[in-house]
């Protein structure tokens, strides 16, 4: 009887999870960009940059995740008079919070790699770009992983709360179903959580993959 | 376009649901530290019945989404003959979800704990428990407290969750306010600010725990 429902069910849950991947994939970009760019914005020689920097993640780090997408949805397009949809608004949250959790990940790895490597470099006449792009960076990479993959479980975690703006992922499909099937709550939400947890157990996968490459020929 | 007076008025409105903000969040701690300390215990039993719920249950929950969690027990345990209210529900999805977190604290906590103190203790004939109570965690737990608050802010980061099932936290007060009167710029920018100014200090409190354990 249960497996009549789960097939009927199985086709919009996966709908939902289409788009729970979809937010995820674009979220994921955008933070692994911001968190480049503001980690090493708070390594940069100028002050002001650095500020500006600190101040971000500090706000993002600092205020809830949920209270970001609502101000971002809500908010943001009364202030600049814009339009935002909820999509867009979802993708922007997702990518400048976990931007910001991310930014600490780059910043502590680069600060990790030992100042000889900084050293020889500026003593084989590197230029800071060079001396970042082919010494540093190839070297904090490797330690940003395994943090990396965490964000990321956390980064899909967080796609759930898109469905308080009404965009049809996962949950969404899930409390639809549940309005047309009371009966069957416990199934529909028991489903949802496998659902995340398979889509969860694969990025852990394919993190460990990219880790195992990387670390290939180093102990 | 920011309208002051509005902002002021309706402080108070939302200052008076931080208490209920704060409590959710420390009894949701509370359920953590104990379930959490618990799990690590069970995940380094010697008996596999033990064993592997603890681990199956710590491994299931840290990754799926809290806020699902969090209507699982709300809608799912009526349905079972348990209602309890949406203040209960919310805060026993946010422990039981930060306490395979916390788990994991321990769990690097009991590690770092010297084997010699394992062997000494079975040396001097010691119980199991005494060398649990006694020896173990008082080592065990001090060093983990930084990362422990650490975990307090992130849930008090959390409790906004708590609207979706109706709580009358911070969040879902503004939506109530906002709903009558369409300022929604002011009221989500005060809540933010609310969180900042709340969690901000208690981080750098916690970071300065962290670098005072560091050097000793």
């Amino acid at each position: 009887m249960s497996i009549e429902y789960i097939v009927e069910f199985m086709p919009s849950l996966l709908r939902g999870a289409a788009v729970t991947l979809e937010i995820t994939l674009y979220s994921l970009v955008a933070a692994f960009v911001l968190s480049f760019i503001a980690g090493l914005a708070r390594l940069s020689k100028w002050r002001i940059i650095r500020f500006i920097a600190a101040a971000y993640v500090e706000v993002l780090r600092g205020t809830s995740l949920l209270v970001q997408l609502f101000w971002i949805y809500f908010a943001l397009p009364v202030l600049l008079d814009i339009n935002l949809t909820a999509m867009q608004a979802g993708v922007l949250a997702l990518g400048l919070n976990y931007g910001a959790y991310g930014s600490e990940v780059v910043r502590s790895s680069i600060l990790a790699v030992p100042k000889g490597q900084t050293e020889a470099s500026i003593a084989l006449n590197f230029t800071p770009y060079q001396r970042m792009r082919y010494i540093i960076l190839p070297q904090a990479i490797r330690s940003m992983l395994p943090s990396f993959g965490n964000l990321q479980i956390e980064l899909l975690k967080g796609t759930s709360l898109v469905y308080l703006i009404t965009i049809t992922e996962l949950l969404y499909a899930g409390m639809q179903l549940r309005t047309y099937n009371m009966s069957q709550t416990t199934l529909i939400f028991t489903l949802l959580l496998v659902i995340y947890f398979v889509i969860a157990f694969a990025f852990n996968t394919i993190i460990r993959l990219i880790e195992r490459k990387v670390s290939v020929g180093r102990s | 376009m920011w309208d002051w007076d509005y902002a002021i008025s309706v402080l108070p409105d939302l200052l008076k649901v931080l208490p209920l903000t704060v409590a959710a969040t420390f009894i949701g701690f509370g359920i953590s530290v104990v379930f959490g300390l618990l799990l690590a215990l069970m995940s380094r039993s010697s008996i596999k019945m033990v064993r592997f719920p603890a681990k199956a249950f710590v491994e299931f929950v840290r990754n799926t989404p809290l806020l699902v969690q969090i209507f699982f027990i709300y809608f799912v345990l009526p349905l079972y003959g348990i209602s309890l209210s949406a203040f209960t529900c919310g805060v026993i999805a946010l422990g039981l979800h930060y306490s395979t977190y916390l788990s994991e604290v321990y769990r690097s906590g009991i590690e770092a704990v010297d084997k010699g103190q394992w062997e000494a203790s079975t040396a001097l004939n010691f119980s199991k428990s005494q060398t649990w109570l006694r020896v173990i965690l008082p080592q065990a737990v001090p060093p983990t407290i930084p990362v422990m608050g650490n975990y307090l802010i992130v849930m008090f980061k959390e409790t906004p969750l708590l609207s979706a099932i109706s709580v009358g936290e911070l969040l879902m007060t503004a939506k109530g306010l906002g709903s009558m009167s369409f300022k929604y710029v002011e009221l989500y920018t005060l809540i933010g600010v609310l969180f900042l100014v709340l969690s901000y200090p208690c981080s750098l409190l916690v970071r300065a725990a962290e670098k005072r354990l560091a050097r000793k």
